[in-house]
């Protein structure tokens, strides 16, 4: 029943199919720390957080378009060094404030509420940015300028796409310098306080409103950089992109443990690798591995692998 | 017993011949959002067993209506694949090849779904909440990529040529079932008991529900309506495929049940009637005023702003009609 594909499968192959999935992971894991912080905080499955992924990739490509790097026809002209850096920016930025915004206006008057009008209205949300998207964008597929061209790296037995390996380490840089703020700064020991102990953490004196806010807002930046890097590697922007991609990213994070930001690096990169190993055998079983993963955690482990265990979350 | 025995031939000798006036003077399109009502209608009220009586809050009835659609199209449909080893197309004639055949492959098709629902009920026992949601959500995506890398069953193609075997008669014959089943087990123990576990699972289990045991046969209940229903959309639509049973058929099927009121069969009813006609109609405005999309749009905004300021959907946990017929027949003592 299994498709297998022509090629022998060799321990060669496996090794090159282990750092696609370890890039691919990479994105997961950038993904995953929304989900992660917004759970940690609130308890609640930010459901809209693949779509804010998904217009992360669109905030950097309109731009870009309008500066002319995506013309019609002919060929793309390479977007320069500071260029690119100015549109990580402005995704970044559009991110985190379309993050705090859906907070606000969503999620904050249901903070009182059961959590499962919280789980609907997330759903509404990304329903709504879902078809808000196609309204805006139109439903057809969508290239992206080039940043870089594509040419494989010989890393010893494997060879990797180059902006393959831009992924890993950009989001490597971005997970080091997220944990370094939630561990060494003023905000993120709130944001570790709120996720404690909500109550306790106000009582303290910190502004809980204030730092959720900011946890919406650093997952969105997180996942507005994934964006931008999924659009340069596979340049198809469509606007539902982000709703595999946010489930996934989202079972990465309760492999890894919910609420810790280690197990969501951990988990992404895992599951990306898990994928992609797969994918050696099946591409369409690969699309099965993360449901399988996340059916077989939440049984044997509901407390992810980095996750505090004990306590009866599930 | 033998009143629900009673009303369910009156209403069948009815809706015989509600079928045959449409079929004679209705528009085919009236006929099909009528048609597609009564399939939501057994969705939305099976559904609301799990999720509103239950509390335990699935999306996974897509996964369900797969499984029924498909396996009761293998008994009244002829497969027709490329076989790889003997390098030639090969048809499988269908088992049950006459329209008689339509109700006993339903029928099949509800228990392969029940038969998952097993599989799904016992393993996420443990879990609740949200975890249950991406649990029962991730199960329904399994069904429809295991269905895509079945060839025989059409793959991610689909499978054509279903015998358009559903009509308004055998649609709302389950939509009359499915609500005298469900109201009948709202008010007996097993109903009592589930109101109990949503209400405080810890209470319930002291008090002698067995509280897991329940949930599972929470679970098989909807799984096999669902299963119908999925039988009943596929021999509607002639075609099926992976799909049209993603999980966003699940997200549809829970917000009738939301806006309707979770916990309510009216509301279910209620809930799944306006999310199955209200598209519909409002298809002519979004082309009149040019602006295709903005009908889901309008429908994810009401999601939110209904959660936002009427949580509890149209009907809350009540059933408003009960009321209505009863304050239209005072005289009655007693009611049931």
């Amino acid at each position: 029943m299994l498709p297998l594909l022509e090629t022998e499968v060799t321990f060669e192959l496996i090794l090159q199919q282990i750092a696609n999935g370890v890039a691919k992971g990479s994105v997961y894991a950038l993904i995953a720390v929304g989900y992660t912080l917004v759970y940690g905080v609130l308890q609640l499955i930010n459901f809209a957080h693949g779509e804010v992924y998904m217009l992360g990739a669109y905030f950097s490509y309109y731009p870009a378009k309008w500066l002319g790097y995506v013309p019609e026809t002919g060929e793309k002209p390479k977007v320069p060094l500071y260029l690119i850096g100015l549109l990580f920016l402005a995704a970044m930025t559009a991110c985190a404030l379309l993050g705090m915004l859906i907070e606000r206006l969503a999620y904050r008057p249901l903070r009182n509420s059961s959590r499962l009008a919280a789980l609907i209205t997330a759903i509404g949300v990304s329903l709504l940015l879902q078809n808000g998207g196609q309204m805006a964008f139109g439903a057809d597929p969508k290239g992206y300028p080039l940043f870089m061209e594509q040419e494989a790296v010989q890393l010893g037995p494997v060879a990797l796409a180059n902006t393959k390996i831009v992924i890993i380490v950009v989001a490597a840089v971005m997970m080091a310098g997220l944990h370094l703020f939630v561990q060494k700064t003023k905000p993120g020991a709130a944001m570790r306080a709120c996720s404690f102990d909500m109550r306790t953490a106000r009582l303290m004196g910190v502004n809980v409103d204030r730092t959720i806010a900011l946890t919406f807002a650093i997952g969105s930046v997180m996942a507005a950089v994934g964006g931008v890097l999924v659009a340069m590697d596979q340049p198809r922007l469509t606007p539902l992109m982000g709703l595999l991609m946010g489930l996934k990213a989202f079972i990465a994070a309760v492999l890894g443990g919910i609420g810790s930001i280690p197990g969501a690096a951990l988990g992404g990169l895992l599951l990306g690798v898990a994928e992609s190993v797969v994918g050696t055998w099946s591409t369409t079983y690969a699309e099965a591995v993360a449901f399988i993963v996340l059916i077989l955690v939440l049984l044997i482990k509901p407390s992810g692998l980095l996750g505090k265990a004990g306590r009866e979350k599930v | 017993m033998g009143r629900m025995v009673l009303v369910l031939m009156v209403s069948l000798a009815v809706l015989f011949g509600v079928n045959w006036f449409l079929a004679e003077y209705i528009d085919d399109y009236v006929i099909r959002v009528i048609n597609l009502c009564g399939i939501s209608i057994v969705l939305a009220v099976s559904l609301n067993v799990i999720n509103g009586l239950c509390g335990q809050f699935s999306l996974g009835h897509a996964g369900f209506m797969a499984i029924g659609a498909y396996v009761s199209a293998y008994f009244t449909t002829t497969l027709r694949y490329f076989d790889e080893a003997e390098a030639k197309y090969v048809a499988i004639e269908p088992m049950f090849s006459t329209e008689w055949g339509f109700v006993p492959a339903l029928i099949m098709g509800g228990f392969a779904a029940a038969a998952a629902g097993i599989v799904v009920g016992i393993p996420t026992l443990r879990l609740k909440g949200d975890y249950l949601a991406i649990a029962t959500l991730g199960f329904g995506e399994i069904v429809t990529i295991m269905v895509t890398n079945f060839e025989t069953i059409g793959g991610a193609n689909g499978l054509p040529g279903l015998p358009a075997y559903s009509n308004t008669f055998w649609i709302y014959s389950f939509v009359i079932l499915v609500i005298m089943f469900s109201y009948y087990l709202q008010r007996s123990t097993f109903g009592r008991a589930l109101i109990a576990i949503r209400e405080n699972e810890l209470a319930a289990e002291v008090m002698g529900v067995n509280a897991a045991r329940l949930k599972v046969m929470a679970f098989i209940y909807g799984a096999f309506f669902a299963g119908i229903a999925g039988g009943l959309l596929g021999h509607l639509q002639q075609t099926i495929s992976p799909v049209t049973f993603n999980f966003m058929k699940s997200i549809e099927v829970v917000v009738m049940l939301v806006l309707g009121g979770l916990g309510s069969m009216t509301g279910a009813i209620v809930g799944a009637i306006i999310l199955t006609a209200l598209p519909e109609a409002l298809r002519d405005v979004e082309s009149s005023i040019g602006l295709p999309g903005v009908r889901m749009v309008a429908y994810s905004l009401v999601l939110i702003l209904l959660m936002i300021f009427r949580p509890q959907g149209i009907f809350g946990q009540r059933e408003l009609s009960l009321k209505l017929l009863r304050r239209l027949l005072p005289n009655r003592k007693g009611g049931e």
